[in-house]
């Protein structure tokens, strides 16, 4: 493989015509496509450009679980990717695979490359850290669910553009006055269960599972069919009639039903913002994620999603030092603060986050700054720490089979999140017992 | 070719020439069989670092399963609907093209264009075309009062993968038709035309009974292609919801293996559906093709 790779690397530097030298390379496999790739890209070819020894090669390899189980598939054939990036739902597996995985903080310490844990929020290393405290994984992209609304119909329905609805009540009557003005449907969502069911939750300060979500232990069971989750799926599906809520499907197929001026208003992504200002003439508007006023403990604050980047082990041991000085470049302030901006994903160190309020960022981009309050609305409960389950890709699939099986009518919101509970806490004693 | 039987000296010969052909077929057939037979049998985590023989557990959890039964009820009817559909579309379109004198090369052309478009792309198409929102034909059927909505309404989501479905398959099965009504011999019809039997009558007593043979191999090979191939479409259009109303088997094993790491019980099902698609391609060969005498 060396002399293959050093072969090749001659063969480059001689068509080229220019000065062959040894350059290792640093598979980087991601999951992000479009626009979101393009700036991916950059940052391995700003880190490429910055220094000589090494060379990071960013691969799109398709959509989230396709990339994990693609990473997974060649660290089995013995030809792993250094850095994978994993989705949220795929925590839990990365970190009980323990001889696959190089953790985070062992690998900046042992390749002595400048690392400083504090400086990330608690909200999100948190979520990648053992129960010690110790990074597993490099918190990379993480989002967190809010509101948009189209301005431009909210004007229609003469509503106040610069007022978006604060809870559900609101939510529902702006639809209603949106639905008069000859908009097709209030609102929709994308990511059903992890926008309207996992982050409502917390939102509510709501369990979603025992054992603190899940980051206490692998004994933890569902709590998803609590009354305020069932209210709220009752709701969903009275309002499916009308089309105060009109559903859209899992993952982001909804979004054409925003793009299109279909719907008034979607729970997305925060991240979502860049395609959103790419595909709508409208002006949107964002804000923070309506609550029931009668919950007590609502709004609490919302909890992360994305991905983060986890280095797999069976590779040259040499090239692990081009994965930590990869880590450490893009742990920088400045190069943080431009993903943030770029993207629309979380500012996940406190200094991109000031200095992308410095820089005056959020003055010139009104509501880029909801999400970073969103998370850090209150102190975090035992209810909104995070989530952390084994299976949770399942399981996920599972809670929204259910919800789909109540919005169609074939259950009531009670069975089907009764369902949705007693199917997923099977997965997760499977997990369990392949795990501990 | 009765007669005259040409033989080989010794078997060197006989086996070189088939070494390319047995080489792939173990390859890319047999040694993938038997792996997944053997991780039919086992409980491995997902990096594989670790296994456990566990006999026939992931089987006796599969059926352990209401879904995996329900699964399977779908898969026949998906697979039926699917069959009929192409199949009597293909028939129709054959029997027509077949008639028609003047520019009959471009309209038999244009019949098999869709065979040569990949399945995923085809699930793209299929996409755009039902999108609730963006769709031409569910602005159409918007139009005639008719909410399309696949991803809330599981009818209709079914609806969609067998038609797209049945659709990535019409040229194949148009193909076979043609091909089979070219070989009727036209003296037969002309015959039975004189003894006054009209276009009806001759299709149902002549050419019906003589694509027989048509018939039956299409049948067999469509029930795999519904069984086997649609997972692409399904893919692209439904990703196997709403619910798990359009999770036929191929999804399945993907869904559970792929993106659940359940590899032991992924492994399970392809060996099931393993057994099914040999059952019938068994059927195929020692029956029907034996029995069909024209």
């Amino acid at each position: 493989m060396k002399s293959l790779l050093s072969y090749t690397a001659l063969v480059a530097g001689l068509s080229t015509l220019s000065p062959a030298f040894a350059q290792t390379e640093v598979q980087f496999w991601h999951a992000m496509a479009g626009e979101m790739g393009q700036r991916v890209e950059k940052l391995a070819s700003d880190f490429n450009a910055s220094q000589k020894d090494f060379k990071v090669v960013a691969v799109y390899k398709g959509t989230y679980p396709e990339v994990m189980t693609g990473a997974i598939a060649a660290f089995r054939a013995k030809q792993p990717p250094h850095i994978v990036q994993v989705f949220e739902v795929g925590t839990a597996t990365m970190m009980s695979a323990k001889g696959a995985i190089y953790p985070v903080h062992e690998l900046m310490k042992e390749q002595s490359a400048p690392f400083d844990a504090t400086a990330y929020l608690p909200a999100v290393s948190g979520y990648y850290s053992d129960v010690k405290g110790n990074m597993l994984s490099f918190p990379f992209n993480s989002s967190t669910p809010i509101l948009y609304y189209n301005k431009d119909l909210f004007k229609k329905a003469g509503l106040d553009p610069e007022a978006a609805p604060k809870t559900f009540a609101d939510l529902e009557a702006y639809a209603k006055k949106l639905q008069a003005a000859g908009v097709p449907c209030g609102f929709t969502t994308e990511w059903p269960s992890y926008m309207q069911f996992e982050n409502f939750s917390a939102y509510h300060n709501q369990p979603i599972s025992t054992k603190e979500n899940g980051l206490a232990g692998l004994d933890a069971e569902l709590k998803l069919n609590g009354p305020v989750q069932v209210k709220h799926l009752q709701n969903l599906v009275d309002w499916q009639k009308t089309k105060v809520f009109d559903y859209g499907g899992r993952g982001d197929s909804s979004k054409p039903k925003f793009f299109s001026g279909e719907c008034a208003m979607t729970v997305s992504s925060a991240a979502a913002r860049l395609g959103i200002v790419t595909n709508m003439k409208a002006e949107v508007g964002m804000a923070l994620l309506p609550y029931y006023a009668d919950v007590q403990g609502a709004p609490q604050n919302s909890i992360i999603g994305g991905a983060s980047l986890w280095v797999l082990r069976g590779q040259k041991p040499a090239d692990y030092k081009g994965v930590a000085q990869f880590f450490a470049y893009l742990s920088k302030p400045e190069v943080q603060a431009w993903w943030h901006q770029e993207t629309g994903y979380l500012p996940i160190t406190t200094a991109s986050y000031e200095l992308s309020r410095s820089q005056g960022f959020y003055d010139r981009n009104p509501g880029t700054d909801v999400a970073v309050k969103e998370i850090n609305l209150n102190p975090p409960t035992e209810n909104s720490k995070g989530l952390r389950l084994g299976n949770f890709v399942q399981i996920r699939a599972v809670i929204e089979e259910e919800i789909e099986n109540a919005l169609q009518g074939k259950k009531t919101p009670q069975q089907a999140l009764d369902a949705a509970v007693t199917r997923g806490n099977e997965l997760l004693r499977q997990f369990q017992k392949s795990n501990s | 070719m009765r007669g005259k039987r040409v033989t080989f000296p010794g078997m060197a010969v006989p086996a070189i020439l088939l070494a390319p052909q047995l080489a792939v077929t173990f390859v890319f057939f047999v040694w993938p069989a038997i792996q997944s037979l053997r991780s039919a049998l086992f409980r491995q985590d997902a990096f594989g670092m670790s296994e456990e023989f566990v006999f026939l557990d992931n089987f006796i959890k599969l059926f352990a399963e209401p879904d995996y039964g329900q699964a399977f009820g779908l898969t026949l009817f998906f697979a039926l609907a699917t069959t009929v559909l192409s199949m009597g579309l293909a028939l129709l379109f054959a029997v027509l093209a077949d008639g028609v004198v003047k520019g009959a090369a471009i309209y038999k052309s244009l019949l098999t264009w869709p065979y040569a478009v990949a399945p995923a792309i085809a699930g793209v198409l299929w996409w755009f075309l039902f999108n609730p929102t963006i769709g031409i034909f569910s602005r159409a059927l918007a139009a005639i009062g008719i909410d399309w909505n696949h991803h809330l309404n599981s009818g209709q989501a079914l609806a969609l993968v067998i038609i797209a479905s049945a659709w990535k398959q019409l040229s194949y099965n148009f193909l076979f038709f043609l091909a089979g009504l070219q070989t009727i011999p036209k003296s037969l019809l002309e015959a039975a035309a004189l003894d006054g039997a009209d276009g009806f009558v001759r299709f149902r007593k002549i050419v019906l009974p003589l694509l027989m043979p048509t018939t039956f191999f299409l049948i067999v090979t469509n029930l795999v292609y519904a069984f086997c191939d649609t997972f692409a479409v399904i893919h692209a259009t439904t990703g196997g919801g709403p619910g798990t109303a359009t999770t036929t088997l191929i999804f399945k094993i993907y869904r559970d293996g792929f993106e659940s790491l359940d590899l032991g019980g992924s492994a399970a099902q392809s060996v099931i559906l393993m057994l099914l698609v040999g059952t019938l391609t068994i059927i195929q060969f020692r029956y029907i093709e034996r029995n069909i005498h024209y």
